[in-house]
This record gives C-alpha cells, sequence and structure tokens, in this order.
C-alpha cells in the first residue's frame, strides 16, 4: 500500500543522505522525495512517498524515529489529508493542435508557463490521479519533458489531531 | 582562559570519565597528541586502526565504559570501519574521534582525505563533523551521551585539522546534555507489563530468552530472581551468555543455529517466550515461521524498532530491560502469583532433553580413544588424519575438550575469568562448552561475526581489568586477522593469554563445504601459517604448543598460570564440526546432531 510521510528534520549537512541511505540500505522503497525549509531555520520538512505492507510501514517508520537527526514522523495514510504534486510538462503543440491543447490545459486548470513555435510547457499540480490523466491525455501530443515535484502533502484540518500520539 | 580545541577535546573526554584512549597518530592529529600529556589519560598505541576500535570495544564490554579511539584521516579513518560496523552489530558504546584536513580542503581531495562521515553513515549510531571550534564541546559531549544511552552504539566525531588549533575561551559547561530529538525512553508501559504478568501466570511452559541487551542495562540480576522466584528455565543468545548463571540448572544455555539441543527444543515447543534485549536475529530463529510456534512472545527491548522487525509479539514492552523486570517483578508480586510458574511436565520435559542430547558429558566422554602417538606436526597429508579418526584413533586433542579443560581451571563462579573470542567454530565451541557465570565475561563479535576482533578485544579488556585473567580463544585462521596487536600486547605488558584451537582449516568454512557442497574444500585449507610458538618468542612472549590429548592440561595449567601474555597453539582434530546444526532455512528443532 502507498503511505505518504511528513518527516521533519533538523537541518544539518547529510540530513538526506542519512534518510535517504535508510530507505536503500534497509531496502525500503522511495516512489518520490521532496525537501524543503519550514519556517524555523533549525528545521526541513520532507515528504516522502513510499510503499509497503503494514510491517515493513511499521518499521520504516521506526526506523525514521530512530535517526537521530528526525524530530517527527507523521504517517498519512491514518488521516484524512490533501495532497498535490506539482508538474512541468513540455508537449508539442503544432498549429493544428495548439488550441485542443489549451483547452485540455484549461479543463484540468493548468498555466501555460512557456510558448515555442512548435512546443508548450504546461504547469499543472493535483493528487497523483489527475497528474497521471493529464499526461495520459497529453500523450498523443507528443511528451517531450515532464518534471515534478513529488508530493507534498498536510493533514486535513477538520478531524482530530493524531499526530501529537504519533510524534 | 583561552584553549586550544585539542585541549578543548581532552578536556571533554577526562570529563566523560575516560581514562584510555586506544589510537594511532597521524598528520592531522598531531595537535591532540601535543597537548595529551598535560591529561590524565592513557594513550595506547595499537598497531592498526582496526585494532583500536577493536580494543575499545572490548574495554567497553569488559567494564560497561564508554570506548575511545583516536585515529587521523584518510586511512586511519577507513581501518576504523570494521571495528565501528562490529561495535554497531553488538550495540557497544565507542566514541571514534578521526582526524580530518583542514575544513578549508574539504571536498578538495587532499591528501589523506576520505568522506568518513558518509561511509560510517550506516555503521554507527550517529556521527559528527564538527566544522568550528566553538561547536566542539556540545558535539563531544553529545557523543558521549548518544554513545551510552537507550540502545548504545558506535559514535564517530570527524575533527578538521583547523578546529583543533583555533582556541576560545572555555569554561566545561555544567548543565545536562539535553537533545530535542534524542530522548531514548527508559520507563515500561505498565498496561503492557500487566498484560505480561498475566501471561506469565497462565503460561504452563514458559521460557526467558535472554539476549544482550541484558547485559547492556545490567539486567542479569533482576533475571536471575524472577527465574529462580518462578521456576523458569533460561535460554541464552550468544551475546547474552553470562547474563545468568549459566551452571545453573535452570539454564538450557545458547539456542540458535549452534544452539544447544535442550535449549532449541524448549523454543520449539515453549508455550510462552519472554524475550528480554533480544532480537530475534535470524542464526537465533532459524525459520521464522517455524520459531517458537506455540508461544505467546513477551517482547522486551529498549529499542522499537527490534520489535516486529522479523517475529511478531504479542505484548512489546519498549523500555530499558532492567527498569521492565524490575517493574515486572512488582506486579507479579502485588498480583500474589507464588511459586513455580512452569508445570512439572515441562520442567521434566527439559531435563528429557538434556538426558537425550547432553551437551557436556559427550565430547569429554571417551568416545574417542585418544592416541599420544607423539606426533609433532600436521602431517602433510591431511586426509590421513581423517581416515585415522574414522578408525577411531585421534591422533590431536578434541577442540571442545580444550574448552573443558579450560573452564575446569580458570572458569567457574569463583573467577571472573574474561573470554575474548574471534570468529568461527572455536566461537561456537567456547558458547557450548564454557558456562559462563557472570555478565560482560565473553567478548565476542556476534551480530558482524567479525574474525580478527579477540585479540585485541582481549587487549581492550585487560587494559579495563588489569587484574583479571584475559583469554583470547582464537582458530588459526582468525587470530591471522590482527596478528600485528601481539605488538601492542607485548609493548604494554598485557598479560593476555591466546588459546589457539589449530586445525589448519576455516573450519567453520570448511564444515559448510562439507555438509552441503559435497566436501568440495576450496580455499579453507591454512597449510602455511607462522610457528605460532616461534612467533610468539618473536614478539617477546612465550609460546606453547599441545599436540596430544595428554598435554593439553599441564600445558595450559602453566600457560595460564604465567603472568605475562603467552600463545598456545593447540594442535585439534582437523575436521571436527560444530553440532548441533540448524541448516539455513530450517526450524530450530530440525537440528544435524552428528
Amino acid at each position: 500500500m502507498r503511505h505518504v510521510l511528513s518527516v521533519l528534520v533538523e537541518n544539518e549537512p547529510g540530513v538526506l543522505s542519512r534518510v535517504s541511505g535508510l530507505f536503500s540500505g534497509r531496502g525500503f522503497n522511495i516512489e518520490s522525495l521532496n525537501v524543503a525549509p519550514t519556517p524555523d531555520p533549525e528545521t526541513s520538512h520532507m515528504t516522502i512517498t513510499t510503499f509497503g505492507d503494514d510491517q515493513i510501514l511499521e518499521q520504516i517508520v521506526k526506523q525514521l524515529r530512530k535517526l537521530i537527526t528526525v524530530v517527527k514522523v507523521i504517517d498519512f495514510s491514518s488521516q484524512a489529508t490533501v495532497e498535490r504534486e506539482m508538474m512541468l510538462v513540455r508537449v508539442g503543440a503544432e498549429d493544428g493542435v495548439r488550441e485542443e491543447i489549451l483547452r485540455l490545459a484549461d479543463i484540468f486548470r493548468c498555466k501555460v508557463v512557456d510558448v515555442g513555435h512548435t512546443e508548450l510547457v504546461l504547469e499543472a499540480s493535483g493528487d497523483q490521479e489527475k497528474l497521471a490523466a493529464i499526461l495520459s491525455l497529453l500523450q498523443k501530443y507528443g511528451i517531450r519533458e515532464v518534471a515534478r515535484t513529488g508530493t507534498v502533502a498536510m493533514r486535513r484540518s477538520l478531524q482530530p489531531d493524531y499526530s501529537k500520539e504519533q510524534a | 582562559m583561552a584553549k586550544s580545541g585539542a585541549h578543548i577535546l581532552l578536556e571533554c573526554i577526562a570529563k566523560e570519565g575516560v581514562d584510555v584512549i586506544f589510537g594511532y597518530p597521524g598528520g592531522v592529529t598531531l595537535d591532540i597528541y601535543d597537548a595529551m600529556p598535560e591529561f590524565d589519560i592513557r594513550h595506547v598505541l595499537v598497531r592498526h586502526e582496526q585494532g583500536a576500535v577493536h580494543a575499545a570495544d572490548g574495554y567497553a564490554r569488559a567494564s560497561g565504559k564508554t570506548g575511545v579511539c583516536l585515529v587521523t584521516s584518510g586511512p586511519g579513518a577507513t581501518n576504523t570501519v570494521t571495528g565501528i560496523a562490529t561495535a554497531y552489530a553488538d550495540s557497544i558504546p565507542l566514541v571514534v574521534f578521526t582526524g580530518q584536513v583542514p575544513v578549508n580542503l574539504i571536498g578538495n581531495d587532499a591528501f589523506q582525505e576520505v568522506d568518513i562521515l558518509g561511509i560510517t553513515r550506516p555503521c554507527t549510531k550517529h556521527n559528527y563533523m564538527v566544522q568550528s571550534v566553538k561547536d566542539l564541546p556540545q558535539i563531544v559531549r553529545r557523543a558521549f551521551y548518544i554513545a551510552r544511552s537507550g540502545r548504545p552504539g558506535p559514535v564517530l566525531v570527524e575533527l578538521p585539522r583547523n578546529v583543533l588549533n583555533e582556541s576560545m575561551k572555555f569554561n566545561y559547561p555544567s548543565e545536562p546534555v539535553r537533545m530535542r530529538t534524542y530522548n531514548p525512553n527508559l520507563k515500561p508501559n505498565l498496561n503492557q507489563l500487566r498484560k505480561a504478568a498475566g501471561a506469565i501466570a497462565e503460561a504452563k511452559r514458559p521460557l526467558f530468552l535472554v539476549g544482550g541487551g541484558v547485559i547492556m542495562a545490567n539486567a542479569g540480576e533482576a533475571i536471575t530472581r524472577l527465574a529462580n522466584r518462578y521456576q523458569i528455565p533460561v535460554t541464552s543468545t550468544l551475546m547474552g551468555l553470562g547474563a545468568f548463571d549459566g551452571t545453573s540448572p535452570l539454564h538450557l544455555g545458547m539456542l540458535g543455529m549452534h544452539g544447544i539441543y535442550a535449549a532449541n527444543m524448549a523454543v520449539s515447543k515453549c508455550d510462552l517466550l519472554i524475550a528480554v534485549g533480544a532480537r530475534f536475529d535470524d542464526r537465533v530463529t532459524g525459520r521464522v515461521a517455524s520459531f517458537a510456534p506455540k508461544a505467546k512472545i513477551i517482547h522486551i527491548d529498549i529499542d522499537p524498532t527490534s520489535i516486529r522487525k522479523s517475529v511478531e509479539v504479542s505484548i512489546p514492552v519498549v523500555a530499558d530491560c532492567r527498569l521492565a523486570l524490575e517493574e515486572l517483578e512488582n506486579i507479579l508480586e502485588r498480583q500474589k502469583i507464588e511459586g513455580s510458574v512452569s508445570s512439572a511436565e515441562w520442567l521434566e520435559q527439559i531435563d528429557a532433553w538434556r538426558r537425550e542430547c547432553p551437551t557436556r558429558s559427550a565430547t569429554s566422554s571417551a568416545a574417542v580413544t585418544f592416541s599420544s602417538s607423539g606426533q609433532t606436526d600436521i602431517p602433510d597429508d591431511l586426509v590421513s588424519v581423517s581416515a585415522d579418526r574414522d578408525k577411531g584413533k585421534a591422533a590431536f586433542v578434541r577442540p571442545q575438550a580444550v574448552i573443558e579443560t579450560l573452564y575446569k581451571l580458570a572458569g567457574g563462579a569463583g573467577n571472573k575469568t574474561i573470554i575474548a573470542t574471534e570468529v568461527g567454530q572455536h566461537q561456537m565451541w567456547v558458547a557450548q562448552f564454557y558456562p559462563f557465570s557472570h555478565p560482560r565475561t565473553l567478548l565476542t563479535s556476534g551480530g558482524l561475526g567479525t574474525m580478527g576482533y579477540g585479540l585485541p578485544a582481549a587487549m581492550g579488556a585487560q587494559m579495563a581489568l588489569p587484574d583479571s585473567l584475559v583469554i583470547d580463544v582464537a582458530g588459526d585462521g582468525s587470530i591471522q586477522m590482527n596478528l600485528q596487536e601481539l605488538g601492542t600486547i607485548a609493548a604494554n605488558r598485557l598479560p593476555v593469554k591466546v588459546i589457539i584451537l589449530n586445525n589448519h582449516y576455516l573450519g567453520m568454512v570448511r564444515q559448510l563445504q562439507e555438509f552441503f557442497y559435497k566436501k568440495n574444500y576450496q580455499a579453507v585449507g591454512m597449510e602455511v601459517q607462522p610457528d605460532f610458538v616461534q612467533l610468539a618468542e618473536a614478539y617477546g612472549l612465550d609460546g606453547y604448543r599441545v599436540t596430544c590429548p595428554d598435554e593439553l592440561e599441564p600445558v595450559l595449567r602453566e600457560a595460564l598460570a604465567s603472568e605475562r601474555a603467552v600463545i598456545v597453539d593447540i594442535h585439534v582434530e582437523p575436521e571436527e564440526n560444530v553440532y548441533p546444526m540448524v541448516p539455513a532455512g530450517s526450524g530450530l528443532d530440525e537440528m544435524l546432531l552428528a
């Protein structure tokens, strides 16, 4: 099963390698990993998408908590969350099809962030299914390049906050 | 007063109660050596950095203190890796200081520069680079705190040269170390312990499984009280030997791949397994699916990741083993659980298993007719020796008999003799035939299985306990992996006793080739080896050789009584095997017995 983990870490050199090394060293899977600063300059926030059965996920969470530089780990699979990922797609857009692509972009609320003579760059964001649908629909025009951020996630407000118990 | 980084480092180390550093100097650590005479710290110059780490490890295991090493950058640092991984696998508290090129050269491929933080990240509990002298005191204090608290382990601190000769005003901080992200939980959850007490009260066939964590947590006495009071038999992992008195009738001996028959059978048939400070290593469990199939499992461990890592447990308790067991004792007391928990049938069954496959008497009995034919050296043709054995006439000492004789001469509750081992057949024979009665008296590389561990570990233990008898039981293969430390032993006049069970083979590998590769012996012969007696003499130590059973006891007696370091080269039966043996992928009750 796919799990999204929110991991708060201390901002020290090497922390990313500690986390990624844990996954590779123990044979855990990483589907995506996103790291960015937080308002607190001493910490960074990682969002890790991984998969495995319950026993493996339990190990992943415990092993992450065991790392000295990890402040907090939350497995979002037990709560309601918003998940988003941002994607840039360079897609072929010859004269005859450009309008079609722009309509698709509109339907999916993508932004056109760059225009060339024979191609467009679209910015899309959403959950995994939405991005997969966009890519699928753009396929026939020729996808030339894709850059994705990986998932970021946040718990929804209207529910009990489990994070305190899980920390 | 302004002090140099080197001074501050040594002051912080001294404040941790460290009296010995095992080390090897180099270009970037010279400032530390320059400052050393001002401190009451003994530096032991080893002959190879791997020896320094194993020595610090042996020192830590034997004394319960934190071991400390100091090595230079580059190759000095990489040579520590095997030692660090060894300590990590067995949860031994060490702080390893490595030099590093100055900060402004890092990343430049400078002379003797290596990314030791990157290299050791997966085999340390944590590691640090000191970027500036102002961070030095806090990092050193945290390193010691992390190494010895919670589940202990090695911590590496990298010291760039400029940090050591920069100065700053420094007064040793008085407040204790506090860390936002590291605060190991020691206290047990009482609800879980009440469940555990309930399970104990209900059990008919309970069994304690004692691991190395019991020794780490000094919880041996608590186990002993519980086991004796409620008549609960005890089995032990390799790492747990000594936590519970090995001579007690309740002790079944080691379990696992080369476990004692009764211990493996008891695990397979018990209805309650109380595992304390053990992590269910694959060498302990055999095939997991058939491990303790009838048992409810209580698992007490300080490390949450140990729980449910390989074996499903019914009642996990994450806590310091000693605190958990003491609290469990209180609960059982309050619930007025009295007398034997084990049913009479269970205790009888255990005795029956012992009779069915006794460990000690079988090997020390005259099942093999020894002949003292005066054979003085290994014959050219090893095969003829096997043929000899087949005829029931072994020209050699049986290796198990060496361990039993060693126990007779140096073991028992009255002696806190320290036994270090290398890795292989001799290690298993020590575990099987030498009943350990005290914690911290067996020093052995259990998790990583590091050949070459024993000699430097014995050296470190002898530094910690100068008045104790310290013996390294070795094989002829393992001993050659860190032989250079004989120099350190000689230089420091450490009276370590090295007992080599010499079968001219890498015996454990040969055994595997015999069993599972149709005796296709490849790369296991050690026909060419030094004359260990002359080698001892070359280092100014005393050497002895035993080639027939009659010589064994008198020579060992003389060697152990010596006040000097000795090597005893004992030529043993070349193709003796370690039994019982649970083949890979089999359950513990599927042992090969002979």
